[in-house]
């Protein structure tokens, strides 16, 4: 599916070449909307259906259930990346949530750390090469992963090394993971595509927008620096 | 003495005025919580009544959005070369699209808990955000900022920033590529017309 996905859009990439590019940060803007416009159909056809469908047939209790499952699982990994920005606290912290939470929470299903005041944190390893002075690079979008830039692709195989349901085996169970993840994900998310869809002019625009301020947040912890308004 | 009380009066009364503007941070609380009991009580609303919250909207949050400031900060160094009329266009349609996406990000809105955070404010402070933040279990709490500005009505928002996302910046892009290829006419008119296709839309429904 993937492979098929990138051959689709090489063979857009000439078509993307013709047209003017408007935004630095993009300059493979043709590409990134042929890339953009597949995900969408996929997103329409297959994804934002399984999505309703979850939500439909689960309650919301469930639904909480399956997310702190996963929430859980990243919080090794989200500790790993702020031990390797040099954020010792946070990294204990988050360590001392996936403790708590596999044990005391029945294998992460509860996530009673929030209760203890042991805060949720959002760390990847694209934010930790950010952190340490990696430049966003040109913004691509992924094939079915979607929004992304030059870091954060780079990124990626570091991400996957550090997921356990990515590393995990047998294969089918995998599979079966990261299905549910993507899908449980994907319903969190129905909310905002539609307002996505309501606030957007240009929904590539602004959804470029909207990742690449996201992480210049994240990366500063939500604390960016404030940007310089432009002269006028 | 007349005028050293009638000076003390008028120094009362200068006081008095400013200790009846509500701070920032008060004020972010107050609309928030209103909000959100408005909406809990309420079937329609709760239901999604798409008509019935954007009245809502309109009355009790965006007396507290300085939308021709957003409206002119969105539009950004075009602003300038725009005539008042155009302006004054470009302003009303901004309105409507603030008050329908705010509508539809309150679809989802629910029983969810705030933290509010205090601010420290200095008696010359006239720009200032105020950040709450958004718990829900699971998840890291999402940060909604607010940025507030001090005008002769009292406090007013000119720009809120969900996630780190700025909603002036990210319509900045897009007005700008739009400016651009079909200029400020033709900014405004693909504002009505994306505001009229989401009006038949709920009409639909």
């Amino acid at each position: 599916m993937i492979a098929r996905a990138l051959v689709l859009g090489l063979s857009l990439a000439t078509a993307g070449c013709a047209t003017t590019n408007s935004d630095p940060r993009d300059p493979l803007e043709g590409v990134n909307r042929a890339v953009f416009a597949f995900n969408d159909k996929a997103d329409e056809v297959v994804l934002r259906p399984a999505a309703r469908l979850y939500r439909n047939v689960t309650s919301r209790g469930l639904r909480d259930v399956v997310r702190n499952f996963f929430s859980n699982l990243d919080d090794l990994f989200i500790g790993a990346n702020n031990l390797l920005q040099g954020k010792g606290e946070q990294a204990v912290n988050d360590w001392l949530r996936f403790a708590f939470n596999t044990t005391f929470g029945l294998l992460g299903i509860h996530d009673w750390a929030t209760e203890m005041g042991l805060e949720k944190h959002n760390e990847d390893f694209g934010q930790t090469l950010g952190y340490w002075g990696v430049g966003d690079g040109m913004y691509l979008v992924l094939p079915i992963l979607g929004p992304s830039t030059l870091r954060d692709t780079a990124a990626l195989p570091v991400d996957w090394q550090g997921d356990p349901v990515v590393m995990h085996t047998p294969v089918d169970e995998r599979n079966a993971l990261t299905a549910t993840r993507i899908v449980a994900r994907r319903t969190d998310l129905l909310g905002a595509s539609r307002t996505l869809e309501e606030a957007a002019l240009d929904r590539y625009v602004f959804l470029r927008e909207s990742y690449l301020q996201q992480r210049r947040s994240q990366i500063y912890d939500g604390r960016p620096p404030r940007e310089r308004r432009p002269a006028d | 003495m007349k005028t050293k009380l009638a000076c003390a009066a008028l120094a009362f009364a200068a006081n008095a005025a400013l200790a009846g503007i509500t701070p920032p941070d008060e004020l972010v609380k107050t609309v928030m919580l209103d909000m959100q009991r408005t909406i809990v009580q309420d079937k329609d609303l709760k239901g999604g009544d798409r008509a019935k919250t954007m009245q809502v909207i309109e009355q009790k949050a965006l007396p507290y959005f300085n939308y021709p400031g957003m409206a002119a900060l969105a539009v950004g160094v075009n602003w300038r070369k725009a005539t008042p009329e155009q302006k004054k266009r470009l302003a009303e349609e901004f309105r409507t699209l603030l008050v329908r996406t705010y509508a539809s990000s309150l679809s989802s809105f629910g029983d969810q808990q705030f933290e509010f955070r205090p601010l420290r404010l200095k008696p010359d402070d006239t720009d200032v955000t105020v950040q709450v933040r958004v718990l829900q279990p699971g998840s890291q709490p999402v940060v909604v900022e607010y940025d507030m500005e001090k005008t002769p009505e009292g406090w007013k928002c000119y720009d809120v920033r969900v996630a780190g996302i700025s909603l002036v910046v990210n319509y900045r892009t897009e007005f700008s590529a739009i400016v651009r290829d079909k200029g400020i006419d033709g900014l405004i008119a693909t504002l009505e017309t994306k505001n009229k296709s989401l009006e038949a839309a709920e009409a639909k429904k």
